[in-house]
């Protein structure tokens, strides 16, 4: 919560800027530098490390917008995912959709089917509404599982590489580029979500959802509506999956990845864009870190190296339990004290407890 | 009572209340009229806020109707929810302050504007022209709540992180944000020091005096309520004990008795 010395707001487009600091701009400037310069200099196990953080931060925005902005626990994710998915991927297949239009279905139609299981949102709330979600996630995985005309049930489906402007985007590059640009569209449409009214009303309902009926909040409408808009961005996240894999399995939609993203906005930080690409990174990154460690040990340290799946399992709980314990409010807040500090670097002072 | 119904303000028609077994409110009548400060007071437990809450929509009485008469149209709250009956224009602020914690002065603010603007998600998303200047336009409206309550060096704090007084403050600001026909206050002045209320009550005569806002108070501050207030009416046990100007009822045999008690008779009379 640093004041920004020296910078006056004239207007009011200039108060409510995303930006509102030149040093903002300026770190905003650089990232993107980082980020179009990336895929020249990643090699390809890097390049497809970061898609699959690009197309989880757009499916961590999406679970932060339900869990996070609105404070309405969801276990649904991996389903949601999952019929975002296997909608692109079944009209590109059976109706040879273009991939433009069919993401833009799976979108839609897993808007509706969030929206429909964000009902039982009315009477729930916390852990009630999380069991709730929880049978989504097991009804939806069943209806996959069983219904085999249309799904092909437990075989998975082949989907052809998404073609843009005659050019398959079927290499980790070309992939690069169409993710980069969805997941910042997600995250710029987020953030100017939550600077305005409907924004405000998720919020509200958040932090107190009497208060908010009172001010003229709809509560129940803006949790179907934060249920829409969240499912929306999930399904666009397995509609990217399932264009980056070519290949749509159930087995990758289970429980485990709702819990997955979970973890990603605990750690990344709940109620924070910011965040949910610091967790994306970051639980993407882990298996994979690990695993290099372990390829490192295998010569030293056989034993150590042996037992790497279970090393892997428990060091993503031990990391959610750290996070917990020390910073609840994640990554996101672990920059933002970062920050603090260098604001008055290095003319530090301490301003009673905690505040550096 | 000469038809009540066509003057302006709110009407509160033998409304009952119960909890299972327990009556809150018994029969309970009362007009609010426009332009009036209305004050409701009582000891603990008689009902008051349960008033207040049928009056919000939050409890739905079991008999009774609540009309609220304004701009020349009669709409019924009795079946409303409390965001339709928000909409008609009645603002209300809570006994234990009901703010959004974590969101700044200026985002509790905006919220109650809300059902003064449209955005709807995409335009919202998009914040582009229609969106942008709907944000900019009740942003204004917003700044005047904040210059009237003197909020301006607290604009951007988190609304969890501010000393009780201010927050006070700032959930009167989200009830006046929303521009009211009638504005509830449920113990505006409750725990805070002589000159705390001392500011509070020159606000709530504020918007009194200057805007078409009708005010009505509870509290249990007998001085400032009699020195503010137009009209009181007293309840006990969930019944309209009496109802009048404060020296009417600083003089009731009855208020005196439920209430009031012999010390007050003494400063009541001494003024």
């Amino acid at each position: 919560m640093t004041m920004e010395c020296g910078v006056f707001h004239t207007t009011y487009t200039s108060d409510i800027a995303l930006r509102r600091v030149p040093a903002e701009r300026l770190r905003l400037g650089l990232f993107v530098i980082v980020v179009i310069a990336f895929p020249f200099l990643a090699s390809p196990y890097w390049l497809n490390l970061a898609n699959q953080i690009a197309i989880a931060t757009v499916g961590a925005i999406g679970l932060n917008i339900l869990v996070g902005y609105t404070g309405q626990i969801s276990l649904g994710q991996g389903a949601f995912m999952a019929v975002g998915a296997y909608t692109a991927g079944l009209l590109t297949l059976n109706f040879g959709l273009p991939w433009g239009p069919s993401i833009v279905f799976a979108c839609l139609v897993t808007s509706a089917i969030g929206t429909f299981f964000g009902m039982p949102s009315l009477r729930l709330k916390g852990l009630y509404l999380a069991i709730a979600t929880l049978a989504a996630q097991e009804i939806i995985e069943w209806v996959i599982t069983h219904w085999t005309g249309v799904t092909g049930g437990t075989e998975a489906l082949v989907v052809p590489a998404p073609q843009l402007f005659g050019v398959r985007m079927n290499t980790d590059f070309r992939f690069y580029w169409l993710v980069v640009i969805l997941a910042s569209a997600t995250a710029l449409f987020t953030a100017n979500l939550f600077r305005s009214r409907i924004g405000r009303a998720f919020l509200a309902v958040r932090d107190q959802d009497v208060a908010a009926s009172v001010i003229g909040v709809n509560v129940f409408r803006y949790k179907l509506l934060a249920f829409a808009t969240s499912s929306f961005f999930v399904g666009l996240a397995g509609a990217l999956i399932a264009y980056y894999r070519n290949i749509v399995s159930w087995e990758r939609f289970t429980l485990e990845t709702s819990l997955f993203y979970l973890a990603m906005i605990i750690v990344g930080g709940l109620g924070s864009i910011r965040g949910s690409f610091f967790g994306a990174a970051l639980i993407t990154l882990l298996p994979a870190l690990i695993t290099n460690a372990g390829r490192m040990l295998q010569d030293s340290a056989p034993a150590i190296a042996s037992q790497l799946p279970n090393i892997q399992q428990a060091s993503f709980g031990l990391i959610i339990i750290l996070f917990l314990v020390f910073e609840p409010k994640g990554l996101s807040k672990l920059w933002q004290n970062v920050k603090d500090y260098f604001y008055v670097w290095p003319f530090a002072y301490r301003r009673g407890e905690g505040r550096h | 009572m000469s038809e009540p119904d066509a003057l302006p303000g709110l009407h509160i028609d033998r409304v009952s209340l119960r909890f299972g077994g327990v009556a809150a409110l018994t029969d309970v009548s009362f007009n609010i009229q426009a332009g009036e400060l209305l004050a409701l007071i009582g000891p603990n437990g008689a009902g008051k806020t349960s008033v207040l809450n049928c009056i919000s929509g939050l409890y739905r009485p079991q008999e009774g109707s609540i009309r609220l008469v304004s701009e020349g149209v009669e709409h019924d709250l009795t079946d409303l929810a409390p965001h339709n009956i928000a909409q008609l224009g009645v603002a209300r602020t809570f006994q234990n302050i009901e703010l959004f914690k974590h969101m700044t002065v200026l985002d509790n603010l905006m919220l109650g504007r809300h059902v003064h603007m449209r955005g709807g998600v995409l335009s919202s998303g998009i914040f582009l022209g229609r969106q942008r200047r709907e944000e900019i336009a009740h942003r204004r409206e917003v700044e005047n709540v904040i210059d009237f309550l003197n909020l301006e060096s607290i604009r951007r704090a988190t609304v969890g992180n501010l000393p009780y007084g201010k927050q006070k403050l700032v959930e009167l600001g989200r009830a006046l944000a929303l521009d009211p026909a009638v504005l509830l206050l449920d113990e505006p002045m409750a725990g805070m020091n002589s000159e705390e209320k001392e500011s509070m009550a020159r606000f709530i005569l504020d918007v009194h005096e200057q805007s078409d806002t009708t005010p009505v108070v509870i509290d249990h501050d007998m001085d400032v309520i009699m020195d503010i207030s137009d009209r009181v009416v007293v309840l006990d046990f969930g019944r309209v004990l009496a109802e009048g100007t404060p020296e009417e009822i600083k003089m009731n045999k009855l208020v005196i008795d439920a209430y009031l008690g012999e010390e007050t008779i003494r400063v009541g009379s001494g003024v």
